[in-house]
């Protein structure tokens, strides 16, 4: 039967995008060279080798030594690791993250930022710190910060439909922007208005991983890869979004349910990240589009690997943070605006004909 | 084959009737095309039946009513061609057609064999084959709304609407596209339902054509019986000829 011959070449002539080899053993090492970073580069030397012992040492039943002093010890596990995790954590969540706002919203500068969900997120922490019984510590700061991110995403949402109906992505970002200008008046109100907690709120809005342990990591790792792991398995789901609404609806897509979902889970993870990270900007913007531009336009690619270089590059910014100006420490939202401005300068001159 | 019945379909946008209780019946395998002036609410009528536009009034598919099939039931009966697709810039062709296959996965799937198996063939058939990997932004007109029309094949629909298909196009394109969708429903045995601009192509290709003006049908037949000079005189307030030669009339503009 010359038909299944057929039948054959057709199917080679379309293959579903996937991240490729080369570009997934990149990723990884990026992450694992940022990881070896963060353990590494520090005010006190500690060989790798010796971290490696000590690891082994931690390891129940196999009876090692240890050859780091215990504040060798403490330094490597109680302070630059869970650093680290909690770098790659917060990181991967904004890339991936803003990488899904990208697609729902059909717009290349949507992110946590332009959504307000920073501020959102920002002024529920604000007022927690402010008002709530246990400060700036404790699990209702996520819980805060969540409540705050979905009021203005909602917010921008009905805002942005009043203004423009329902199909016009650039009219949510423009509602975004109204909301978080809102929500960031009234988040410094609240700040300056309680003058106790002001130090408090100030450090927390810098952005740092400077408090990070392991408490902290624990806290918002269900958040991230709960969120980050329905995001990724939604890609294929993003690339159809892609075509708009209408069409997405004509391919049997319950595009509002979706919407839903997606900008859920996003905005879920993205307050758990802000709420032990500060507001840490760019990267949901900076790193979905060096992938969309060098990689593939996919999200099938895009999302992937902007996860693990979200999080590689979190730490590395992080590194630079608190070696830069030592033994002071630059906050790291600073770094990534650093980095992330103008290369947004260089992303809206290079794509100006691609949302 | 699948038969498309509208019976008294009625759809309000602000306070207005757009569509005002419109019934007609494409049978199986058929072509037929919706046919009025700007606003007459062809347009409307294919969103109807693309499930892109509430209605009151009963749509029958091959005799089940639209609104019981679930959205995603629907798209794998029902593939639209839009007026004016979206086509993200930077997707290469060969991903564009396989986003067809959407309605027949689920939501987290990937798509398997036969997925690709039927983009890959809808590529084919449209000529598309060695396009595969260039980027939507880098087509022609006429290529493109090969692609549009690709991935509605790749969606195995029996019905096809169309909305303007050649609107874009020069009028050796025109002619192409519209043979190629004729050759695909004599292939598949699809019914197609098109709203078009151009009178006499849609008197060339159609089996039946129906005439629309306000929201209402104004008239539906044969082209030769519904294409007459007074009546397009009065519905585009054009002054043309009506030419019956060896085939399908054609609709010619005279100056006044």
């Amino acid at each position: 039967m010359t038909n299944t011959v057929e039948e054959r070449a057709a199917v080679e002539l379309v293959a579903p995008r996937r991240v490729t080899p080369p570009w997934a053993i990149g990723a990884v090492a990026a992450l694992v060279g940022a990881f070896l970073a963060g353990v590494l580069v520090g005010p006190v030397d500690i060989g790798i080798g010796d971290i490696a012992r000590s690891a082994l040492a931690r390891v129940p039943f196999l009876d090692y030594e240890t050859p780091l002093s215990p504040a060798e010890d403490a330094i490597v596990w109680e302070l630059r690791l869970p650093r680290v995790a909690l770098g790659a954590l917060v990181g991967a969540m904004l890339a991936v993250a803003g990488a899904s706002y990208q697609g729902v919203f059909r717009n290349p500068l949507a992110d946590p930022y332009l959504l307000g969900v920073a501020a959102g997120a920002g002024l529920g922490a604000t007022i927690a710190i402010s008002y709530g019984p246990i400060g700036a510590d404790g699990f209702l700061l996520p819980l805060a910060a969540f409540v705050g991110a979905t009021v203005a995403v909602i917010g921008a949402y009905v805002v942005g439909r009043s203004l423009g109906g329902e199909r016009t992505t650039a009219t949510l970002i423009l509602a975004g922007v109204t909301v978080a200008a809102f929500l960031t008046a009234m988040q410094t109100f609240v700040q300056q208005q309680n003058a106790d907690t002001l130090d408090e709120v100030y450090a927390w809005l810098l952005g740092g991983l400077s408090t990070a342990g392991w408490r902290e990591v624990g806290l918002v790792a269900p958040y991230v890869l709960l969120s980050s792991l329905l995001l990724l398995l939604h890609r294929r789901t993003l690339d159809v979004l892609a075509v708009g609404d209408d069409e997405a609806r004509s391919l049997g897509l319950d595009v509002t349910r979706l919407r839903l979902v997606l900008v859920g889970a996003a905005t879920l993870g993205t307050a758990a990240a802000v709420s032990v990270s500060g507001l840490i900007g760019f990267v949901g913007i900076v790193v979905p589009h060096i992938v969309r531009l060098a990689v593939s336009p996919s999200f099938r690619v895009i999302l992937p690997l902007s996860t693990a270089l979200g999080a590689a590059f979190l730490v590395l910014a992080d590194v630079f943070a608190r070696t830069a100006l030592a033994p002071a420490e630059l906050p790291i939202g600073v770094v990534t605006a650093f980095v992330g401005a103008p290369f947004f300068a260089v992303v809206l001159r290079t794509t100006r004909n691609v949302p | 084959m699948s038969s498309v019945a509208f019976e008294r379909v009625t759809v309000e946008a602000g306070g207005r009737r757009i569509v005002d209780g419109v019934s007609f019946t494409v049978e199986p395998g058929a072509w037929v095309s919706l046919l009025g002036p700007n606003g007459a609410g062809k347009t409307t009528l294919l969103r109807v039946l693309a499930g892109l536009r509430r209605f009151t009034g009963s749509v029958r598919l091959a005799g089940r009513e639209l609104a019981e099939l679930g959205r995603r039931e629907a798209a794998r009966q029902i593939a639209l061609v839009p007026q004016t697709p979206v086509a993200p810039p930077a997707m290469s062709v060969g991903d564009y057609v396989l986003l067809g296959r959407t309605p027949h996965m689920g939501v987290l799937a990937r798509e398997g064999a036969g997925d690709r198996a039927a983009a890959g063939d809808a590529l084919v058939r449209l000529e598309l084959a060695p396009l595969s990997e260039r980027t939507l932004a880098s087509l022609s007109g006429g290529e493109l709304q090969r692609a549009v029309i690709a991935r509605a094949l790749a969606q195995s629909a029996p019905v096809l609407l169309l909305d303007e298909p050649t609107t874009a196009l020069d009028i050796g394109h025109q002619q192409q596209v519209l043979e190629l969708v004729d050759e695909l429903r004599r292939a598949d045995g699809l019914t197609v339902l098109a709203a078009m601009h151009d009178l006499t192509l849609a008197a060339q290709y159609g089996d039946r054509i129906i005439l629309v003006d306000g929201g209402r049908v104004l008239a539906e037949g044969d082209a030769g019986d519904v294409l007459t000079e007074q009546r397009i005189a009065s519905l585009y307030g054009a002054t043309v000829r009506v030419v019956h030669g060896d085939g399908a009339p054609a609709v010619v503009p005279v100056r006044r």
